[in-house]
């Protein structure tokens, strides 16, 4: 985990824009909100826990880099969108499951939780 | 931004790739070597305990389970079952070298006469039904007892797998459970490798990974998650179901072919079984 961390606070640190704060516009905004959060943590669907560090998650793993300023590190929502549907098009050999090549996930339940995770 | 995740993971080891195949001997030696350098500090022996090689919280509750091994029951109506006759006089002890005890470390191997990996459950069924008796259901119940008892009588010996160099069929069950290991598979999309290998000591939420060395030794285990002792084959199972994979059958000849594999890479350890996993 404090591996990771380094360089993302050197990031944080180099970065002019903070813009990490989430702003929920409606209720139908904060429900799809909520729902990503559900998808996000859920063993059956992102299980993102497995591996990677979320705030107000239990028992996260450290195989992969805490999900942490990721407004910051994803400045172009499209690429981290991609990197959920198939981390392997970027590296090869990553362990990330491809969740949108393998329909581990839906369309729309990526895209909800690529917007909970920007939250992060 | 890319550029720097991708000089974290190789600084982590991440990118690690298949090792190329150059025989038996240089796999285990490359794969020893690999764990030796990622775990400086963990003694060689040490792989044979799994993740409690490396998690000093775990490595304590697991001693303090060992105190009252939840296996020993199983090892106990193992013993009954192995010294009770067949109908027809003959017994277990008749089937194997010296009377079936503390021969595990030979196994599997493979058997020229029918091309085949034997696994120590396979034989013990193949020694039933040459003695007239039905073969036992694999995953579970008096055959994981049976070779729980043979593998209490093996303790401590050092594991010594063979692949015969004048075998191409061994060399090709063996390359063939090494192509298993490092395949993708299941809609998770994981190797065994991606977990054992890649991210090895890493923590899959709560639990490090355990190395591919050692990782057979202590089979059959009783797994607290399970409430039983259970086989190799079924771990094997697990694992797949746990990928989304569909899985083989225990002692299909993937898993043989698997085993072979996973136990040469055990070469040289000893035989600590049966144990308690969480």
């Amino acid at each position: 985990m404090t591996k990771y961390m380094v360089p993302l606070l050197l990031l944080l640190i180099a970065s002019p824009d903070l813009g990490w704060a989430a702003s929920a516009d409606s209720s139908g905004a904060a429900d799809k909100m909520e729902r990503g959060k559900e998808l996000t943590f859920a063993r059956g669907k992102g299980n993102c826990l497995a591996c990677h560090y979320v705030a107000g998650g239990e028992m996260a793993g450290n195989i992969a880099p805490p999900l942490v300023m990721m407004k910051v590190r994803y400045p172009d929502r499209m690429k981290l969108r991609a990197q959920i549907w198939d981390a392997s098009t970027l590296i090869s050999t990553t362990t990330m499951p491809p969740f949108g090549r393998h329909k581990i996930l839906t369309e729309e339940e990526i895209d909800l939780v690529v917007d909970f995770v920007l939250t992060l | 931004m890319i550029k720097v995740f991708v000089i974290i993971l190789v600084a982590t080891g991440l990118l690690a790739t298949q090792p190329v195949s150059a025989g038996p001997e240089r796999d285990l030696q490359a794969m020893q070597d690999f764990y030796q350098k990622r775990f400086p500090n963990v003694a060689p022996e040490e792989f044979a305990n799994g993740l409690y090689a490396f998690d000093e919280g775990a490595r304590e509750q697991w001693l303090e389970l060992e105190d009252f091994p939840p296996y020993e029951i199983a090892v106990e109506e193992g013993e009954g079952y192995f010294n009770t006759p067949f109908a027809n006089g003959n017994s277990y002890a008749d089937c194997f070298e010296n009377n079936g005890l503390s021969i595990k470390q030979n196994y599997p191997y493979f058997d020229s006469d029918t091309s085949k990996v034997v696994t120590l459950e396979l034989a013990i069924n193949q020694c039933r039904e040459e003695n007239g008796e039905q073969p036992l259901p694999y995953l579970r119940g008096e055959l994981t007892a049976i070779s729980a008892y043979m593998a209490y009588t093996s303790r401590g010996n050092t594991i010594n797998v063979q692949v015969p160099n004048d075998n191409p069929k061994a060399l090709a069950a063996y390359e063939a459970g090494k192509q298993f290991y490092y395949s993708r598979r299941g809609q998770l999309n994981f190797a065994c490798s991606s977990c054992h290998v890649q991210v090895v000591g890493l923590s899959l939420r709560a639990d490090p990974i355990s190395t591919t060395v050692g990782q057979v030794t202590h089979f059959p285990a009783y797994r607290t998650v399970w409430g039983e002792i259970v086989t190799l084959h079924r771990r094997f199972v697990e694992c797949n179901a746990q990928v989304r994979a569909r899985p083989f059958e225990s002692q299909s000849d993937e898993y043989r072919n698997l085993e072979y594999f996973l136990t040469y890479m055990s070469n040289g350890f000893e035989l600590n079984g049966p144990s308690s996993r969480r």
